[in-house]
């Protein structure tokens, strides 16, 4: 193909093309949007109120806090690490927040920021001791798991709850609901913001002689954006609204992807989770992206933990325990990052979450016994990372 | 332009290299050949900062340089491509090329300049990829390695050294990585090719220089040189 045409356009994949991407594993979104369209069309039909307003509002707060959790599950898996300690962390960041914010009357935002840094900290001792000592980042982390944990007890003492204030401004964050008209402001914003930086993009990839994708890619695009967030500000608004807390996490989402795919950062991220000796060559810090994934991934487990503390509106000794820290790890995988590292978005976590909740509410609202409830999740899970494992084959043969 | 003399070093025990100079000139492809172990890589490893040799000189349009890690030899116009690619598989053509010198404003990467830029170069170079977009995982052996080529050229480098360039390929891919040497050499640039294949090196260079047991053991106008004059040269036969 002649790369001095101007204006050629990029054909779409022949049927052979794609069905080679389909086997390296190159599916893109559409396996994990086929699943939540089958979730729906089973749960629906089991249970009426699978798919009213109301539960899938629940639905959404339930998603922030493991979602923004899985969010830097994401971070470290890109690099082929995995970060265990995420639910201790998470726990622990909720804690020390509480901790500051009830007991010693501490300004709730500074507690909150104070919590975050402190699990940047957490990160870093991770990052060190991955990075400097070479601990596997497994072992690191599953030391992290516990001792964090102890930690979290510790802090607690006797008596192992502190609430907060049901009216406090952390308690507040999972009970603010966007009024329809900033709601329908942020959904048009994001629409437009869209469509208008693709327009944008291939205005000056043509000016550039660049090949582009048909004019009308832009509009199924931008209109796929439009009806999807028009469809879910119209169920959340029949309730009780958008949550604030569903905006913070899509706010998470959508910033971490814009750095992943358009800084000099997000790239070494994808090549030392690729190559890292290739990385290395190539003059990248290798070891400051590694540490850098472990403090994102600690920050965000931090942050998810703050979300869950608030929705609970109390900190106790099982915060981030039970089987949060799964549901972090298995809602990044079915999402579609890869295990081995090198591949993935940060849509993954918001994907997966959905998947991984929608099944545990569901679950919930058949009342299945959380025997099963626990197998029919380790099965996606499985599932996730049989298809993973497989892809990655495909693409070293 | 760029010339080792006399250089040596020692591994314990073993003498890797011992007064081994090396002549390199702009426009011109030289090969290094040599059995196993006669110092080919050392010397690869010398040039291209991997290594500090224990004596000797290398200068640069005849100033004497220290090259003491791979960033100064890049800094001094030494690109070297390795044998095992180093290329990010999972990452596309233009990322591959760009890794680690991405193009960027307020540390924003600048996607289409750097496309532009590939584009561009692969299309100098001749180099057929169909779509640069895709993930390096995807491409033929041939392919892979002439972006690995191709990468070696973003730093606007004055040698590249290219390390066994056709050791994994079959015939055509072979081919067009030939083809892809010859077209550096057009641009002014000089090429140093260490390959053990004799078909290849007289194929694409246009002088051989041989090294035996750490030492120079002979050179030859390629054009001139019969294949039995250099087996000999490199098997110690001549001596």
């Amino acid at each position: 193909m002649s790369t001095t045409t101007v204006n050629q356009a990029r054909k779409p994949y022949s049927p052979r093309q794609a069905i080679e991407r389909a086997r390296r594993g190159d599916l893109g979104a559409w396996p994990v949007v086929g699943g939540l369209v089958a979730i729906a069309i089973v749960f629906g039909s089991l249970n009426e109120h699978f798919l009213s307003p109301e539960n899938l509002t629940n639905l959404a707060l339930q998603m922030a806090a493991t979602g923004t959790i899985s969010l830097g599950i994401i971070m470290v898996l890109l690099l082929g690490e995995i970060d265990l300690s995420a639910g201790s962390v998470s726990g622990l960041c909720a804690v020390v927040m509480t901790i500051l914010n009830v007991r010693h009357g501490w300004n709730p935002l500074l507690s909150i920021v104070v919590a975050v840094v402190a699990g940047a900290a957490v990160g870093v001792v991770h990052g060190l001791l991955f990075t400097r000592v070479r601990m596997p980042s497994f072992v690191v982390t599953l030391a992290g798991l516990i001792g964090w944990q102890g930690l979290l007890i510790y802090l607690l003492g006797q008596g192992g709850t502190i609430n907060l204030p049901f009216d406090g401004f952390i308690a507040k964050l999972s009970d603010t609901w966007l009024p329809p008209l900033p709601a329908w402001t942020l959904a048009v914003a994001l629409v437009a913001a869209y469509g208008g930086s693709l327009l944008l993009s291939r205005r000056l990839r043509l000016a550039a002689g660049l090949p582009v994708g048909p004019a009308y890619w832009v509009a199924v695009r931008t209109g796929g954006l439009a009806v999807v967030l028009a469809g879910a500000v119209l169920v959340l608004q029949a309730d009780r609204g958008v949550p604030l807390l569903l905006v913070i996490f899509g706010t998470l989402v959508v910033i971490l992807d814009l750095v992943l795919r358009h800084t000099a950062f997000g790239r070494w991220m994808y090549a030392v989770g690729g190559n890292a000796e290739a990385a290395r060559r190539a003059g990248i810090n290798v070891t400051r992206i590694r540490l850098l994934a472990f403090v994102l991934s600690a920050s965000l487990a931090a942050f998810g933990g703050i979300l869950a503390a608030s929705r609970l509106a109390a900190v106790n000794q099982s915060s981030g325990g039970s089987d949060i820290l799964l549901m972090a790890i298995a809602a990044a995988v079915i999402g579609g990052t890869s295990l081995f590292g090198g591949r993935g978005r940060t849509y993954a976590a918001l994907l997966g979450i959905l998947v991984i909740q929608s099944i545990t509410n569901g679950m919930l609202l058949l009342n299945v016994d959380s025997s099963v409830r626990y197998m029919v999740t380790a099965s996606v899970l499985a599932l996730a990372v049989a298809i993973d494992s497989l892809a990655r084959r495909g693409s070293t043969q | 332009m760029i010339r080792a003399k006399d250089i040596s070093k020692r591994y314990g025990a073993v003498q890797a290299l011992e007064g081994v100079s090396l002549d390199l000139g702009p426009g011109e492809v030289v090969a290094l050949v040599g059995d196993n172990g006669a110092g080919k890589s050392t010397l690869v490893k010398a040039i291209s900062g991997v290594i500090s040799p224990d004596s000797g000189e290398i200068t640069v349009d005849d100033r004497p340089v220290r090259i003491g890690n791979p960033h100064d030899a890049q800094a001094l116009g030494v690109s070297t491509v390795y044998q095992d690619l180093a290329l990010c598989e999972n990452l596309d053509v233009v990322a591959n090329l760009f890794l680690g010198s991405e193009r960027r404003r307020w540390s924003v990467l600048s996607h289409i300049r750097m496309e532009r830029a590939t584009r561009d170069l692969l299309t100098q170079l001749d180099v057929r990829i169909p779509d640069i977009r895709v993930p390096v995982a995807m491409l033929s052996g041939g392919q892979r390695q002439s972006v690995a080529i191709a990468r070696a050229l973003i730093g606007e480098p004055r040698l590249v050294i290219l390390d066994e360039p056709t050791a994994a390929l079959g015939v055509e891919q072979t081919a067009q990585v030939l083809a892809l040497i010859r077209r550096l050499r057009d641009r002014g640039l000089a090429v140093l090719l260490i390959s053990h294949n004799l078909a290849d090196v007289r194929a694409v260079s246009d002088r051989v220089v041989v090294l035996r047991l750490g030492r120079n053991a002979g050179e030859f106008r390629t054009a001139e040189a019969s294949q039995e004059s250099i087996v000999a040269a490199i098997t110690g036969a001549a001596a």
